[in-house]
């Protein structure tokens, strides 16, 4: 498949793609770009054992997808013999020049670990070693050789994705895009209380979307209560009609379910509605709602699985309680409400709850928001407890039963404390558990083919191109053990650490409560919003945290994430001019130090 | 004149005590300094008059921003039904209620103010300043008092008030500004908003928003300087919204009829024709003067525009005298944003008494036009882009998006929009960044400390959007101009 890049002028033009790491040619006619020296691994001090094993991975890679890969050098009279030869017989060749790349010499040290071959030219035909010039040659005049080029043909499918949540139908429709033939199986398991739905994962049918739009919901009755201060009249008692909202919310769901089905197939992506479950290498059972079961094989696979919602484990909850998976779609208010955990996701469930004037209760094990900055959870958990929602915390259930069924029932709590043996009971309507997700890793036939997983997490280890141990796997989304994010941060952390323990301080922290200028008139409460960010003192400041809690922190964050990206500093922050009036704006004002101790409450307008 | 340092009553004068002259005031106290303000607010031709904080706090921004708060409520009250709170429709809207609430923040704002200066032990003075000679400010309190008061450094911050078109008939006289409308006890009524500039479009955003019979007014284009795709886009969306629009149309006259009720007379230019309209109210929002000619600022040798009247300064807010300097609104063409007169008049101040050298960066300064549908925006417009560039070295990234919230309100979102201006040789420096949709300025404000790190279109992709909300479409920009494509955005 050869597409040429959209604004290349012509085939053959130097620099036609230069993305790509290897000159990528019909035949064998085209070779590295002149000029623009190829790299096989990224650039930055090179930790040899990392670097090198980026680099074999790398080349793992590029022989697993490639048809033929000549290792090649430029001058070399036998690795053009070699290149001739695939270009007489018509077929298309990755080649790679090692005197033409910046680490030519690693390549051919790692080649030769890999190949037992120390010497260019050195030849892979569909995955197979073939080996030098003259072994090539033989294989030619042997048979051997056509019939290894016949062997890529065999596959279904150039690409299989397991599972159709955001990151596995981007990567579907990326891989379409790019003339790839791809299928995605995507089957959703029903929660234990029934609960399915489409297409497009949990983000779109039982997360960030319907999340989201109950908390507007939620939002608008703070609106609505606003709204007198601001000069609209009306004096009723406005009530939350949950039933009219969730049909509202549903509906839009089932249109994005439907747009996602559609764009497949718009790209030609196959969609399976089937579990889908490896037996061999390249091979996956794919099983469908009625049981039956087809097999299909592709050349690649990403796993992009995700996650669902964990029990306790305890009497009573696989039963009668709910998670995420069926809030959104109850057809029933769930009534007076315990939410059990104290994740986002459980802070965020009940807030919404409590927005729509709900009794809700907050069962919490020990912290809120566990790896968020710790200040801002407890900020983010006193709001809450002004704003009605009860909290519980140091319990943990220990069984639920339903004292009476209904729409909803009722149902009796008994907890205990962490702490020493105190217990106790609460009668709820409606008991939602959402103390964590696990991966869907298990059941999908990883251990077949060698996939590693970790024991614990189940989550999928993967190094920084996305790739598992088995190199023609590739895992994304919620399921990876997020090796290259967690790694500068626990570095950072570390380094913080030993600076708190040892007395100097590396951080640097500028802080402030804000009013929102919508919040004043409508008489909410001031000295509530919070802004901090935090400073890198021995890299100039460099901002290493950014944390607000406010009106549409969403919207404020987004921008200030990009230019921490860019290596955004406290100077630079103090040099842009704010936009006026917004909540973004305190972020170029910041000038009091936590560690100054000076009163942070906000007084006049502008500064 | 230098052996006389130290013997004038201040180290530093600041003349105007809006968002800029303050917080010079507050900056130099800060540093130790011996600083006075005064502040004088000449009532409007139709008598308004406000407290201390100048145009931002009384007759701008703070005020605006509340009431474009009051209109997007109204909004959210009919989207409400569709989330499940039952409200009966139509609600009506009470401009005394919301004028009050409003008026009564403003004026605890006033009151932070003063508070802020005795705590800093800046001197305050309420009179109406001219200059006596370049070191020397005569004061005239309301009662007719006069004051003499000397200063090392004096810093001119007067701003500007709106401008009246006194060669029509009947403006001065029935018309009204934004000097006025914020604090009118009673609703306008059926209003004609007469401009195009930013204020034109907020004051009828909200007038609209809050159930007023609204229409606009305008010789030419729309937001002039902004970039004109989205000036467009916002007009079209205040038009489906409500707001009426004559264009092309400049009034000759205004009558008071003897109803009450204003009768504006006006030429609509393509058609050559004469037509008249009733009104209850008529709002002027076509510029803003500066505030200079009451300094007397011959006497002290301080330059003035012969066009505009601003004053002139160089990159250090430096005038004409040397220990004289301009900030905000007043000097000459500077962008008319409080945040700039507040970083101008800090960081000069910090040169003057804190022995830095760091001068006011004016580029890329963001902004944002509070409308119905809000317009953020930082760095150049696509033509300003092109105009420097070239149209072959300038690739546009845009898209079509529908907030997540709109669709199940069942909102039209036709003008969502976002566009990203890059040049067009990688990496693509970011050279603007326009922004239409709610929250406009929550977004922009981000992106613009990106765009002043050098952001790149590279760089901003490599970011990880924020999920579900609007910004995050800016880090998902992947259809260019130039391609042709369908920019509408599809899924979630």
């Amino acid at each position: 498949m050869e597409r040429s890049p959209p604004q290349s002028p012509g085939p053959g033009k130097a620099g036609d793609a230069p993305n790509r790491r290897s000159g990528h040619v019909r035949g064998a006619r085209v070779l590295s770009p002149p000029g623009r020296r190829a790299r096989l691994s990224s650039p930055g001090p090179s930790r040899s054992s990392e670097a090198r094993e980026e680099l074999r991975r790398h080349l793992v890679g590029l022989i697993e997808r490639s048809r033929v890969v000549i290792f090649s050098k430029s001058y070399c009279p036998h690795s053009t013999r070699v290149k001739e030869l695939f270009s007489s017989l018509g077929v298309e060749c990755n080649v790679l020049e090692l005197d033409q790349v910046d680490d030519g010499a690693r390549v051919q040290e790692v080649l030769s670990e890999i190949t037992n071959q120390k010497t260019v030219p050195n030849i892979f035909v569909n995955k197979v070693h073939v080996g030098g010039c003259d072994q090539t040659f033989q294989a030619y005049q042997s048979g051997l050789l056509q019939k290894l080029l016949q062997e890529d043909l065999a596959y279904d499918y150039d690409l299989i994705i397991i599972g159709g949540g955001s990151g596995g139908l981007s990567c579907a429709k990326e891989a379409a895009i790019l003339g790839k033939k791809v299928m995605v199986l995507d089957f959703v398991v029903p929660s234990p209380q029934g609960t399915s739905w489409g297409l497009g994962g949990t983000c779109v049918n039982v997360g960030c979307i319907p999340k989201k739009l109950m908390h507007q919901a939620a939002l608008l009755g703070q609106a609505l209560c606003d709204s007198r201060k601001f000069g609209w009249e009306y004096n009723q008692q406005v009530r939350h009609n949950w039933e009219t909202m969730t049909k509202a919310i549903q509906n839009h769901i089932s249109s994005l379910n439907w747009g996602y089905r559609l764009s497949l197939r718009e790209k030609a992506v196959a969609y399976v509605n089937s579990y889908g479950e490896f037996v061999e290498h390249h091979k996956i059972k794919a099983t469908n709602k009625k049981g039956q079961e087809t097999y299909y094989t592709a050349a690649q696979f990403v796993i992009a699985t995700g996650e669902r919602p964990r029990y306790l484990g305890i009497q009573g909850d696989k039963e009668y309680c709910i998670t995420s998976d069926d809030l959104f779609s109850l057809p029933y208010c769930p009534g007076k409400t315990l939410v059990v955990g104290a994740s986002y996701v459980a802070l965020e469930c009940a807030g919404f709850l409590a927005g729509f004037g709900l009794d809700v209760t907050v069962m919490v094990r020990s912290i809120l928001l566990r790896g968020f900055d710790q200040e801002m959870a407890e900020k983010v958990g006193s709001y809450m407890e002004q704003h009605g929602v009860k909290f519980l915390r140091k319990f943990i259930p220990v069984m639920v039963q339903q004292l009476e069924k209904g729409s909803p029932g009722k149902l009796k709590v008994l907890a205990k404390s962490t702490e020493g043996t105190e217990t106790i009971e609460g009668v709820y309507n409606t008991v939602l558990l959402a103390i964590g997700r696990d991966s869907c890793t298990r059941k999908i036939g990883l251990e077949k083919i060698g996939v590693k997983i970790n024991e614990k997490s189940g989550k999928i280890p993967v190094n920084d191109v996305e790739q598992t141990n088995v190199p023609y796997v590739y895992a994304v989304g919620d399921i990876l053990e997020d090796k290259p994010e967690l790694t500068p941060v626990a570095i950072q952390s570390g380094k913080l650490l030993a600076q708190r323990l040892f007395g100097a301080s590396l951080e640097k922290i500028y802080h402030t409560l804000f009013w929102p200028l919508e919040w004043t008139v409508a008489g909410r409460e001031n000295n509530t919003c919070y802004a901090k960010i935090i400073c890198n003192k021995f890299d100039h400041d460099r901002v290493i945290g950014f944390h607000i809690l406010g009106p549409n922190a969403g919207e404020v964050t987004q921008g200030f994430a990009a230019a921490m990206k860019c290596g955004l500093t406290k100077q630079l922050l103090d040099d842009t001019i704010g936009i006026h009036p917004t909540c973004g704006e305190v972020f170029t004002t910041l000038e009091i130090t936590k560690s100054s101790g000076l009163d942070i409450t906000q007084k006049g307008c502008c500064g | 004149m230098e052996d006389q340092a130290g013997q004038r009553d201040y180290d530093l004068l600041v003349v105007g005590g809006g968002s800029g002259g303050l917080a010079c005031a507050k900056e130099a106290a800060q540093l130790g300094r011996k600083v006075a303000v005064v502040d004088y607010v000449e009532p409007s031709p139709q008598g308004t008059r406000w407290g201390l904080g100048g145009t931002c706090v009384n007759v701008g921004c703070i005020p605006k921003k509340l009431m474009h708060q009051a209109a997007l409520l109204g909004g959210l009250i009919q989207d409400a039904p569709n989330y499940g709170w039952e409200v009966a429709q139509p609600v009506p809207h009470d401009w005394r209620k919301m004028a009050e609430a409003v008026q009564n923040h403003v004026k605890s704002l006033n009151w932070g103010h003063r508070v802020q200066l005795q705590d800093r032990k800046v001197k305050y003075f309420n009179i109406k300043a001219s200059f006596v000679d370049e070191h020397t400010v005569c004061g005239v309190a309301k009662g007719g008092k006069e004051i003499l008061l000397s200063a090392d450094h004096i810093i001119i911050a007067t701003g500007g008030r709106p401008r009246y078109p006194t060669h029509i008939e009947g403006a001065l006289e029935y018309g009204i500004t934004s000097d006025d409308i914020f604090w009118l006890k009673e609703s306008p009524g059926k209003t004609l908003v007469v401009g195009a500039s930013y204020v034109a479009l907020e004051c009828a955003g909200f007038l609209t928003g809050i159930g007023l019979d609204t229409t606009i007014m305008m010789r030419s284009i729309p937001l002039r300087g902004f970039d004109q795709q989205m000036s467009s886009m916002v007009i079209e969306h205040m038009a489906s919204h409500g707001t009426r629009f004559l264009r092309g149309c400049a009034p000759s006259r205004v009558r008071r009829l003897p109803d009450g009720q204003l009768q504006v007379t006006w030429e609509d230019s393509t058609t050559g024709k004469e037509d008249t309209g009733t009104f209850d109210t008529v709002l002027w929002a076509i510029g803003r003067v500066p505030d200079t000619r009451s300094l007397n600022l011959e006497k002290a040798g301080v330059d003035t525009s012969p066009d505009t009247q601003k004053i002139l300064v160089d990159s250090r807010e430096a005038t004409s005298v040397p220990h004289i300097y301009a900030i905000g609104d007043v000097v000459e063409g500077r962008p008319e944003l409080t945040p700039t007169a507040i970083m101008a008049g800090r960081l000069l101040v910090q040169r003057l008494f804190g022995g830095s050298s760091d001068l006011m960066d004016y580029d890329n300064v963001p902004t944002t036009v509070f409308t119905p549908l809000e317009y953020g925006c930082v760095g150049l417009s696509e033509e300003e882009a092109v105009a420097r560039h070239g149209q072959e070295h300038v690739e546009v990234y845009h898209a079509h998006y529908k907030p997540l919230e709109f669709t199940v309100a069942g909102r039209d979102a036709s003008q969502c929009y976002v566009k990203m201006v890059c040049l067009r040789e990688p990496p693509q420096l970011v050279l603007g960044l326009h922004f239409l949709g709610p929250n406009a300025g929550e977004v922009t404000q981000g992106f613009a400390l990106g765009i002043k790190c050098g952001a790149s279109y590279a760089q901003v992709m490599r970011t990880v959007g924020i999920h579900p909300t609007c910004s995050e479409e800016v880090v998902k920009l992947r259809i260019s101009k130039r391609s042709g494509l369908d920019p509408t955005v599809t899924g979630c």
